[in-house]
């Protein structure tokens, strides 16, 4: 075990030697040379994701005005955005609506928006101070003329997650698109193979400062996600059964390029917001490279019906994303199309990009500060008040 | 030459009658049956598209309402903004026809307009708005 490090992988690339590969051409190879002669040969595999992810959100400092005012109610384009910070600086999540026009705008378009170099109206209240007289402010902002405004993702890069099908009468609108009744259909959203942490199920190389792609940066990995379950239930080649890990990021927004962060709106559920990730994984050890090769046909998760809306919805059957990718899977001896609610086609976009990006020497890898916790107990809610 | 898209709604009793058989033999209209609907002594349906010279599409139509066969022409097409899209699938989930599918090489989304009922389930479906409804 044991025989490259992160400085010679590093090394490697600024020498442009490095031998780097996609978590999907990873597969073909091991198939063909073996883990050992393919851990020796390959220096770096680079995972990806572009799903919808609403965890997602952003903080900005829109500079001081004169006279000064302390912010204490922000709108971005007419969305609401947190200011209960200091003084000219917000946070602004994804899935916040509009107060104009509901569902059909929110943060997400607004972040998509500033990404794209347009102007964003600034509304904002105070009750006014002494040393911040001003009480009210109606300007014009946009990537150019703020201070700082970068992306903090509480959670995202998800671990595996949920399939979704509806037994019930009734068509259902939810956060994994549109689901058809009795059965109709079944949605999953996930990258599978490609996907980060299904690429390094113990964590072993992705933790707190470990570089990444973020929406077309060089970001970072902050801090485990929330709601990091690492205690999930997990199959005998280490992968969890259902959603387990997740990761905080974070990345300038001023560098982004809009093709890897859309805003996206589910009919009557809300909005959400696709990020696009890349995640290189050094090839330290035999080890690493295992987890790497998995393929989609060893990665499972679960069919839970939507139409239950309980913390806990029945499990319906366990499948692999092999037979989710096939394009229907069989429940009960009927033939349910299925369908995807992340893009493989962008996510393989960007293990590409990250792998030239790498080759070119424009992208170094970091070792982890400190690592995720590969252990804990996630927490529910009790409702002590009236149900309504 | 034309082609037109159609749904007929065959009444309860009536799916006895060749149609699809007198529109090619007696119009020389070449048929495509999109969907079909048809019970026995039950209301149906059928969605075709249908080329040919635009007299013998009138004359077919004609006929089929002749048949007291009641149609109705499609006046709208779905539009698809591939720039814009992200090639997401979702929807796909939705389409009834499959004219909307991903294609399993390099998952890009496919759209066979020539499949589509426009039922506008994918305009509603799609997350980044990129499905919308042409009316002409």
């Amino acid at each position: 075990m044991g025989y490259k490090s992160f400085d010679e992988i590093n090394e490697k690339i600024k020498s442009g030697k490095a031998v780097v590969v996609t978590a999907d051409e990873i597969v073909d190879i091991v198939e063909e040379k073996g883990i050992q002669k393919a851990a020796k040969e390959i220096d770096v595999v680079t995972t990806a994701t572009f799903g919808p992810m609403c965890s997602s959100g952003m903080f900005i400092n829109f500079g001081h005005s004169d006279p000064p005012i302390r912010m204490g109610k922000v709108w971005l384009n007419d969305v609401p955005a947190y200011a209960g910070i200091a003084a000219v600086d917000a946070y602004i999540g994804a899935t916040e609506l509009s107060e104009k026009r509901g569902m059909e705008y929110g943060g997400a378009h607004v972040i998509e928006d500033l990404i794209s170099g347009k102007d964003i109206k600034l509304y904002a209240e105070s009750y006014g101070t002494d040393c911040y007289p001003l009480k009210e402010i109606t300007t014009y902002i946009n990537k150019e003329n703020i201070n700082q405004a970068f992306m903090f993702n509480p959670r995202n890069a998800y671990q595996n997650y949920n399939a979704a099908t509806n037994t019930s009468e009734k068509i259902l609108y939810t956060y994994m698109g549109t689901l058809l009744p009795q059965m109709g259909n079944v949605t999953y959203s996930t990258a599978g193979q490609l996907s980060p942490l299904l690429n390094d199920p113990c964590y072993r190389t992705i933790g707190i400062g470990t570089r990444i792609f973020l929406g077309g940066a060089q970001g970072y990995v902050a801090w485990e996600g929330t709601q990091h379950n690492p205690g999930q239930s997990r199959g005998e080649n280490g992968v969890p059964l259902a959603s387990a890990g997740t990761l905080a990021l974070i990345g300038d927004i001023k560098q982004m390029d809009k093709r890897f962060i859309r805003a996206a709106v589910y009919e009557k559920y809300g909005i959400s917001m696709f990020v696009g990730i890349g995640i290189p994984i050094p090839v330290l050890d035999e080890e690493i490279l295992k987890y790497t090769a998995i393929r989609d046909s060893e990665i499972f998760t679960n069919i839970y019906d939507y139409s239950v809306p309980k913390r806990s919805k029945p499990v319906i059957k366990r499948v692999s994303y092999a037979e989710l990718r096939s394009g229907s899977v069989e429940i009960n001896g009927k033939i349910i199309p299925t369908a995807p609610m992340s893009s493989l086609k962008k996510a393989r976009e960007i293990a590409e990009l990250l792998k030239q990006q790498i080759k070119t020497g424009e992208f170094l890898l970091t070792q982890p500060v400190s690592n995720i916790p590969g252990e804990n107990r996630t927490c529910t809610l009790d409702i002590r008040g009236e149900v309504k | 030459m034309k082609k037109i898209k159609v749904s007929l709604i065959y009444p309860a009793g009536d799916v006895g009658k060749p149609i699809t058989y007198h529109l090619v033999r007696d119009f020389n209209l070449v048929i495509n049956i999109l969907h079909a609907d048809i019970n026995l002594n039950k209301m149906g349906k059928l969605i075709l598209d249908i080329e040919g010279e635009e007299e013998d599409i009138e004359n077919g139509l004609k006929y089929v309402e002749e048949q007291g066969i009641k149609y109705k022409l499609f006046t709208k097409t779905i539009i698809w903004q591939e720039d814009d899209c992200i090639h997401c699938g979702a929807c796909t989930a939705v389409c009834p026809s499959h004219a909307l599918s991903m294609d399993k090489t390099d998952w890009s989304l496919t759209f066979d307009k020539e499949k589509c009922l426009v039922c506008e389930l994918c305009v509603k479906s799609c997350p980044l708005n990129v499905m919308c409804v042409n009316i002409f």
